[in-house]
């Protein structure tokens, strides 16, 4: 596949070949094709892409490393493995990248009020900061049961002066907060700005995402050629709704040698409601406004859903990846929770740094696939956030107990 | 003739509103559903919209949510509310319209499912998250099966979406009368007269107005600027209060036969 194919996608309505597009009700469409000539117009003003690298740089910490592990290669005995330092981002993932480029958009657009969804917190976390930073007014939706099992990030959300709505429908998670997000904005819609947190939903919120996200990729790439003078052989990153992956494989499509690995949460297991592996367990439906795989029964009903990890126990999969799945330009896999657990002691044993549970299971497949791999090879996995929200959670699951 | 189009015609010609009802089906049971759709037939009810429960109702306000969940509580699936409208088609030929989610009809299989709901008597389908940008080859299989193509227009919609969607729309335009899900208010948008008439400007199809009605002043308020209105969330409050008792279908047309006769001229 050739980079020129993927440039051209999406199509003007926000389509991936059979994924993707607009479904949402009336009163959102206008404001959405406002948002997307907005965007547009954005992304090619100098000024605009001035301002966003600026505080990039300056307020987020942007380039982040890639930096080789030495201990975990030598460990898996295969493939020279590199780390995209995400984690090393101010408020400390990925997030923010996003978040930048869009609250700078909406104050472009005149918006006075924030909303957000969120899972692990991360993404809230990373609204609540850019809303304090340019003072903007900010409510974050969360699942009831995401608020408990990332206690952190609900304070830290707080702090930022954020309003944080639990949301007690459903399952009171991640797919709960986005409906009601949505609700939020289709009533507030003309003052309110929708940072949406991941390469879903309604166009232009995938492409615009995978925009902001591809800063990821673009410094991998550059960053690897500088100290390997080669390419990688391949990407791994995890796969919630997918922003993380599609920001690190998205530079690199076109590149033929460099293979590339998604990795879903494979929960306990793929066994229905105990997991969040939508290309495992998943079919074709409309969810959230757009289409993709989702987890769902016979009748259309969306399905329960199951991770250890917060930001990957989604029922949906961003529409990009679908697609990029349908190509056989990337592959699909998971990692279960007690392989993503298993891996978020490795790699603080061996190197230091505590991931997220999320991108523990980025590493997991790391672990699998390395030792798999020859000496010469190269994998760049996306640490796509730290763990410090997770310390609490894994604790308990590890069995860790405070010294008497 | 559909059924809707013939209601809307009769209504015209005796210079009569429009009045419209929503409920979720299979809320509490579908039995109920069949029972509240003849009495509402008998008690002089227009066109009935039932809602088909689906999980994630993101347009939908809390008591539309928890009727969608009583629902599904309830074992209501798609194909049961079908049956449900087959089973009222022996008696009645009150005008019934799917308030429908596109995941649902898009997992049946979206062929299968308009000419299932045709048969089992359904007249048209208003789904809220498919917007005419997406909705082609949707369009085409509902005018093969003979069933009206619902379409929203909102208080955020522009003039020029106006007439891109009353130009696809069939049967009649709902105007959505305030941004926002679904739910009671305490006043009526004063907005609407004036977006009615804009939509009236492009098109001769009726305008139902809805969301946000639950008393007769406000129902008397709207009928003036619209050939119809919908009461939803007020009614299905009312099913949410009386739902296990024995009178539920009493109270409930009690209650809407209210709104019903401030309506009607």
């Amino acid at each position: 596949m050739s980079i020129a194919v993927s440039e051209t996608l999406p199509d003007a309505q926000g389509h991936f070949g059979q994924y993707g597009g607009r479904y949402v009700p009336e009163t959102l469409m206008y404001p959405l094709q406002q948002l997307e000539a907005e965007y547009f117009r954005a992304q090619h003003d100098p000024e605009f892409q001035a301002e966003l690298t600026y505080y990039l740089r300056q307020f987020v910490g942007r380039p982040t490393p890639l930096y080789l592990a030495e201990r975990l290669t030598r460990e898996l005995g295969g493939a020279k493995i590199y780390l995209k330092r995400e984690d090393l981002n101010h408020t400390g993932a990925h997030k923010i990248n996003n978040a930048m480029g869009q609250i700078l958009l909406a104050k472009r657009m005149g918006k006075t009020r924030i909303i957000a969804e969120t899972g692990a917190g991360q993404h809230g976390v990373a609204t609540a900061t850019v809303a304090a930073m340019f003072g903007l007014k900010c409510v974050i939706y969360m699942g009831q049961v995401d608020c408990e099992r990332q206690a952190l990030n609900v304070y830290r959300m707080k702090m930022l002066g954020a309003e944080v709505v639990s949301v007690t429908a459903g399952q009171k998670t991640l797919k709960e907060a986005v409906n009601e997000a949505m609700r939020d904005w289709v009533t507030n819609v003309r003052g309110t700005h929708y940072i949406l947190g991941t390469a879903y939903g309604a166009h232009p919120y995938p492409v615009m995402v995978r925009n902001f996200q591809r800063i990821i990729g673009d410094e991998a790439r550059r960053q690897i050629l500088e100290q390997e003078e080669r390419l990688p052989n391949l990407l791994i990153a995890c796969v919630g709704g997918g922003s993380n992956a599609i920001g690190l494989f998205y530079p690199f499509l076109g590149d033929e040698g460099v293979k590339m690995l998604g990795v879903e949460a494979g929960g306990e297991g793929i066994i229905p409601e105990r997991h969040a592996a939508r290309f495992q367990g998943g079919s074709l439906g409309v969810l959230q406004g757009t289409r993709s795989y989702i987890l769902q029964d016979e009748n259309g009903q969306i399905q329960l859903t199951h991770s250890v990890s917060a930001g990957l126990d989604y029922a949906a999969v961003g529409p990009e990846h679908a697609w990029l799945r349908d190509e056989g330009r990337v592959e699909y896999g998971y990692a279960t929770d007690d392989q993503a657990l298993n891996a978020f002691t490795k790699l603080a044993r061996l190197e230091g740094i505590i991931p997220a549970l999320e991108s523990a299971h980025a590493v997991a497949a790391v672990i699998d696939r390395a030792p798999k791999m020859s000496k010469d090879d190269l994998i760049i996995v996306n640490l796509s956030g730290r763990g410090d929200k997770d310390v609490a959670q894994a604790a308990q699951k590890l069995g860790l107990k405070l010294p008497v | 003739m559909n059924r809707i189009t013939e209601r809307f015609a009769r209504l015209k010609k005796d210079g009569q509103k429009g009045f419209i009802v929503y409920i979720g089906a299979g809320d509490p049971n579908l039995e109920a559903t069949r029972e509240l759709a003849l009495a509402f037939d008998q008690a002089g009810v227009d066109v009935l919209e039932l809602g088909v429960p689906f999980s994630d109702p993101l347009a939908d306000g809390l008591v539309n949510q928890l009727a969608a969940q009583r629902g599904l509580e309830s074992g209501t699936t798609p194909v049961k509310v079908m049956e449900t409208v087959a089973a009222i088609r022996k008696k009645s030929q009150i005008p019934i319209v799917f308030y429908i989610y596109f995941n649902l009809m898009h997992r049946h299989g979206l062929e299968k499912f308009i000419n299932d709901a045709a048969k089992a008597g359904v007249d048209g389908f208003l789904t809220l998250d498919l917007p005419p940008e997406e909705s082609d080859n949707y369009e085409a299989l509902m005018a093969k099966a003979g069933l009206a193509v619902i379409y929203l227009v909102a208080p955020t919609t522009p003039d020029e979406r106006i007439e891109l969607i009353v130009k696809r729309g069939t049967g009649f335009i709902y105007y959505v009368s305030r941004e926002g899900v679904t739910g009671m208010q305490q006043k009526v948008a004063d907005t609407i007269g004036e977006m009615t008439a804009k939509i009236r400007a492009h098109t001769d199809l009726p305008i139902a107005v809805g969301f946000g009605i639950s008393n007769p002043e406000q129902a008397r308020t709207v009928a003036a600027s619209a050939e119809a209105i919908v009461v939803g969330s007020a009614i299905v409050n009312q099913i949410a209060q009386h739902g296990k008792s024995s009178d539920l279908v009493p109270k409930v047309i009690e209650f809407t036969s209210s709104l019903i006769k401030a309506t009607k001229r």
